[in-house]
């Protein structure tokens, strides 16, 4: 017998569904209201950029200091689209574009740089986006030093939903695919990996396109946004704040960087109101974290609601 | 005929040369030992065999599936795709995983869908999974693995972890299976367990084995051929039978009595 839905997936389609529905009449009933619309924007970004870059340091345990660079790729590329043509279908465009460029970013970063391991490929990734920045900054069509002003703002809690839930679901799947599980192979043991048949340089090179990926489709969404795109905003710190969410909601668990996205967009929303502590409490926070939960907050967990049966089973009947 | 044919090989590191000049001749079917003292140059061996080492000099034939070819400089996915597997003398199994993941991970490179199915999980994915997941329940049967499918691999005891790390070479679909010192750390008991284990896998499978082990009484049991290793060089190849009675594998090596 063939299911293509299992219990599991049926209840998390559901909590998706519900999460729209509960959020868009909270909209629609003003109690979250425009400045709250803020938060809620970064918190999708920070899910859909914290998710794909989970995908390639957390599951293939490559470590990329260069998130920052294929989100910028995505945002001016979808920046550029709408400002020429402001319509939904730019818009569209603007979002499949960006991602497909930064995908091909991605593959031509990858290929020289994967085989460096660790640290070397971290400072790599981080010359990289460095590079891309710079070339950002340099082009006339992007504005350069000065930025791309007058994005059209196309982005609202329907288009976000659609496209943090497209992006957790195609992720989890690929995790639990036999592509996604030769990436998990690397991450165990590269050599053993190897033995095994996996090509290790191209489940590589394709983890870190299909995580560049989606951080363009989520660089796309910060465009039509936030309105205005200067090439310092793409920098070494914003890869940093995602490569934090990933550590901090637990490297390998898509829900641990769905939790930890929630979390630090919130927490971040919360001590606006005290300007001069802010940035002390929340390095703390993360201190604490980290001192307490140093595999994160999920660990390598996911939340199932296999969690609520007796005992969990292998997923497949026998 | 010859599945593996191995022509003067050498490898050197810097000024060492850990392979010298070594030749080996495998037939189809057979069950040769590979034995020598610690450092003689035997895992260097299978790591030049399996690609993870690329020869200074010399020639590495394989013939399986029917083709021979060269295979010395290919990377060792491309040599495990032709048909030769390995297991680890340091055991090296993706320890955070599950046993059936080990497994289902070797049975990556016969599966017969795309990415897109990977990411939209339609038929195709569906039927192939569960394809995965009852040949791989076949191999832990073997082992008698089933009821530990979803342990984590780090969690099985010594000896089930070796028989895992036979069980996912098996699932890459092996002609030719090199065994780094399958019984290493294993009690007597185990031992005999293994032998016969390897025996039956070998019959079940059509299997070509070569093997590295120091345990005398499991390579003098099932090996047909010994090849012997000392300093890098080949110094005898033989049945078991001339092999404890050479002089110089005697000095080389056994030092005494091998019964």
């Amino acid at each position: 017998m063939k299911k293509l839905f299992t219990r599991n997936a049926l209840i998390t389609l559901i909590l998706m569904a519900v999460s729209f529905v509960v959020v868009e009449v909270l909209i629609q009933a003003n109690i979250i209201t425009a400045y709250y619309q803020i938060t809620l924007a970064t918190i999708c970004i920070n899910i859909i950029m914290a998710v794909s870059l989970n995908l390639v340091t957390g599951f293939t345990g490559q470590f990329s200091l260069g998130h920052a660079g294929f989100m910028s790729i995505g945002a001016y590329t979808c920046g550029i689209i709408t400002v020429a043509n402001p319509t939904v279908g730019g818009f569209l465009t603007g979002i499949v574009m960006g991602a497909v460029l930064a995908a091909l970013a991605g593959i031509i970063i990858g290929i020289p740089t994967l085989r460096l391991k660790g640290d070397y490929l971290a400072i790599a990734t981080l010359g990289f986006a460095e590079i891309i920045r710079i070339i950002v900054q340099t082009l006339d069509i992007t504005g350069g030093a000065a930025g791309l002003n007058g994005v059209p703002k196309f982005t609202n809690w329907p288009w976000f939903w659609f496209f943090t839930v497209l992006t957790i679901i195609l992720v989890n799947n690929f995790i639990h695919s036999s592509h996604g599980r030769a990436c998990i192979a690397i991450r165990e043991d590269e050599i053993a990996a190897e033995a095994m048949g996996i090509n290790t340089t191209k489940y590589k090179v394709m983890a870190f396109a299909v995580g560049a990926f989606f951080a363009g489709i989520g660089g796309a969404l910060y465009a039509s946004t936030f309105f205005f795109l200067k090439p310092a905003t793409f920098g070494f710190l914003k890869s940093i704040d995602y490569l934090v969410i990933v550590v901090l909601g637990g490297m390998g668990s898509i829900t641990g960087s769905v939790v930890a996205g929630i979390f630090l967009a919130v927490v971040n929303t919360v001590l606006a109101e005290f300007t001069a502590v802010r940035m002390i409490i929340y390095a703390a926070l993360l201190v604490v974290v980290m001192i307490f939960r140093p595999q994160g907050l999920m660990g390598s967990k996911e939340i199932t609601f296999k969690l609520l049966q007796k005992k969990p089973q292998s997923n497949k009947q026998e | 005929m010859p599945i593996l044919t191995v022509n003067k090989l050498t490898k050197s590191f810097g000024g060492l040369t850990a392979v010298s000049n070594v030749n080996l001749q495998i037939e189809k079917g057979e069950l040769v030992g590979l034995i020598g003292p610690n450092g003689a140059g035997k895992t260097t061996l299978f790591n030049l065999l399996t690609g993870v080492y690329e020869p200074t000099t010399g020639d590495i034939i394989l013939e399986t599936e029917g083709r021979s070819r060269k295979i010395q400089g290919k990377k060792p996915y491309d040599i495990t795709k032709e048909g030769l597997a390995r297991t680890f003398q340091n055991i090296r199994l993706f320890k955070d995983l599950t046993v059936m993941d080990n497994v289902r991970i070797a049975m990556h490179q016969n599966i017969k869908y795309m990415m897109p199915s990977a990411f939209l999980h339609g038929i195709k994915y569906h039927s192939e999974e569960e394809r995965l997941v009852r040949e791989a329940e076949e191999l832990l049967n073997i082992f008698n693995l089933t009821d530990k499918k979803q342990e984590l691999a780090k969690n099985l005891p010594y000896g089930e972890q070796r028989h895992l790390e036979i069980a996912r070479a098996l699932a890459t679909r092996p002609e030719l299976l090199l065994l780094d010192e399958p019984a290493a750390g294993m009690n007597p008991n185990e031992t005999a367990e293994l032998t016969k284990t390897i025996a039956w896998i070998r019959e079940k499978f059509g299997l070509t084995i070569l093997l590295i082990e120091h345990d005398m009484s499991l390579v003098m049991k099932i090996c047909e051929r010994i090849y012997v290793l000392d300093y890098g060089m080949m110094i005898a190849n033989g049945t078991p039978e001339e092999i404890r009675k050479n002089k110089r594998v005697i000095e080389a090596y056994l030092g005494e009595d091998v019964n």
